[in-house]
């Protein structure tokens, strides 16, 4: 038995564009939180808005805007964070700020009202054209592919990075390729949940993949599981309770969040006995 | 006669325009084993982490078994000071050693048999294999230091580098490490970097002394100019025998 939500072709697109997300998603959140990159993905994404209002201005696609935004905000966060790691996060947070304001003032330059600001900035995953499912089924395959060659570097960057160095790894080129996709990650996960819930959904389920993951690998496969559960029964429940989906994602990963910190408070004193 | 292991010449260093290395020069023989002394904050970390490859130098010429810094790193093993470095990552002992094989992988940047293998050896020497499932944070300290030296000597290194080996082990461990090193020392060189002169009693075969400048002595022994050229103040030598006892020696601070 179908249930009926199928029949509609949005809710189709959605969940397709769930699942989708939840690769990506679960991969970079992944790399993010073992790197510490999570303000530095709030900056980019922040900074992503400024290409929004741009593209607006101009009057291009919104989602081309920010991904070109966020790359060049990535190539920038890099460069200042890979030559004074320990004093980069102010210059991000003013990034974040610049990116924020120049969208908002692009905007106020566009005559007329634009849905799309609404759209980017709580998520509009009911609204997902099949286009933008070829381009997020396109950044998972770069994604995937590039995790699988680069896997032991990157494990080796993201666990000790001075070492790895001498070991040879191209580090900085890692890293650049690191942010960049997560700055195309951010851009994408943004359609689904909005600029202002994208950095719960890439961490949330890397954080708790984290707690009980055995590899860098297996922390990847619980992310992209787990976030894949959240955005889905997050989807279903906005569905039937006629909420924004954004927020209902998020919601429900937070949910699971808490959760399995009680439980593993729990675990952790029967172990203690 | 061969040529040095280790050879810098007018190695200048600065942190944000603040002169940590000043004019050092350095001849590593094969086959040494050196350690490198001096106070906290002297430099000596920044050493070799020039001498690694991690650090640029402002000026000066470095050759590092005959290449640049960071140009034969199948050949070289490093031990870093700080091994509590992100204690919550999921990742197992036998995979901490296994990233010792970077330089070795197949062109397809993954590891075979032989790497397999050889993290396998490099956990037995150092008694460490019957943990290599469990997570790296879930070791003491000294099991993760040992952990640090099998993944070093996984590399099959010519050049072993080590920052602090002793200063989170606990004593008995300390002597077992150094008699490791001992052995080691036949068939590579050694460089460590310590604050513990007992290093030098029975393991050393040559001393660097780090305190903006270099001082070298291709002796086991401390001298009297090191002493006061490196502390530049009155210094207590307290060595370790059967019944404690402690070689003072004064002198005027300059």
């Amino acid at each position: 038995m179908m249930p009926e939500f199928i029949q509609y072709e949005f809710m189709r697109n959605a969940l397709a564009a769930c699942l989708l997300i939840s690769v990506c998603c679960g991969v970079m959140g992944s790399l993010v939180v073992v790197n510490r990159l999570v303000f530095l993905s709030g900056g980019i994404a922040h900074a992503s808005y400024g290409g929004v209002g741009a593209a607006i201005y101009l009057g291009v696609s919104p989602y081309l805007g920010a991904a070109l935004c966020a790359l060049l905000a990535s190539l920038v966060m890099g460069g200042i964070s890979l030559r004074a790691k320990h004093r980069s996060d102010s210059t991000i947070g003013v990034i974040w700020a610049v990116g924020m304001a120049a969208g908002i003032i692009l905007v106020d330059m566009t005559p007329g009202y634009n849905v799309d600001l609404m759209s980017y900035l709580f998520g509009s995953i009911l609204l997902v054209p099949s286009s933008s499912l070829w381009l997020m089924g396109t950044l998972n395959l770069m994604v995937l592919g590039w995790v699988r060659l680069f896997y032991y570097d990157l494990l080796a960057m993201s666990y000790d990075e001075e070492h790895a160095r001498v070991m040879g790894v191209p580090v900085r080129g890692l890293y650049y390729s690191l942010l960049a996709l997560a700055a195309l990650t951010v851009v994408t996960v943004i359609q689904a949940v909005g600029l202002i819930l994208v950095i719960a959904l890439l961490t949330i389920p890397a954080v708790m993949a984290e707690g009980f993951a055995r590899s860098l690998g297996t922390m990847m496969i619980w992310s992209v599981l787990l976030s894949a559960v959240f955005c889905v029964s997050g989807l279903l429940l906005a569905y039937s309770l006629n909420l924004t989906a954004g927020a209902a994602i998020v919601m429900v990963a937070t949910g699971g969040y808490f959760l399995s910190k009680l439980f593993g408070r729990m675990r952790g004193a029967t172990q203690g006995y | 006669m061969f040529p040095p292991v280790v050879h810098a010449q007018g190695v200048c260093f600065a942190y944000d325009g603040h002169l940590v290395l000043e004019d050092v020069d350095l001849r590593v023989r094969k086959g040494d084993f050196l350690a490198v002394l001096g106070p906290n904050g002297g430099g000596k970390t920044t050493l070799l982490k020039v001498l690694l490859g991690i650090l640029k130098p402002r000026r000066g010429g470095i050759s590092v078994l005959g290449v640049p810094p960071g140009q034969a790193a199948h050949k070289v093993g490093y031990v870093p000071q700080h091994i509590n470095i992100h204690p919550r990552f999921s990742i197992t002992v036998e995979d901490v050693v296994l990233l010792g094989r970077m330089p070795h992988r197949s062109w397809w940047r993954c590891f075979g048999e032989a790497d397999r293998s050889a993290a396998r050896q490099a956990l037995e020497r150092v008694g460490m294999w019957d943990v290599r499932d469990r997570r790296i944070g879930r070791l003491s300290g000294g099991q993760r230091q040992r952990v640090f030296i099998a993944r070093a000597l996984a590399n099959d290194p010519e050049l072993l580098f080590l920052d602090e080996p002793t200063a989170s082990v606990d004593r008995d461990f300390q002597t077992a490490l150094y008699d490791l090193l001992k052995e080691l020392n036949a068939s590579m060189t050694i460089i460590v970097v310590s604050h513990d002169l007992s290093i030098l009693s029975s393991y050393a075969t040559s001393v660097a002394c780090v305190n903006k400048t270099l001082f070298y002595h291709d002796r086991a022994e401390f001298t009297q100019t090191m002493l006061e050229t490196a502390y530049h103040c009155p210094v207590e030598l307290v060595t370790h025998g059967p019944v404690p006892h402690r070689v003072l020696k004064d002198h005027r601070c300059s």
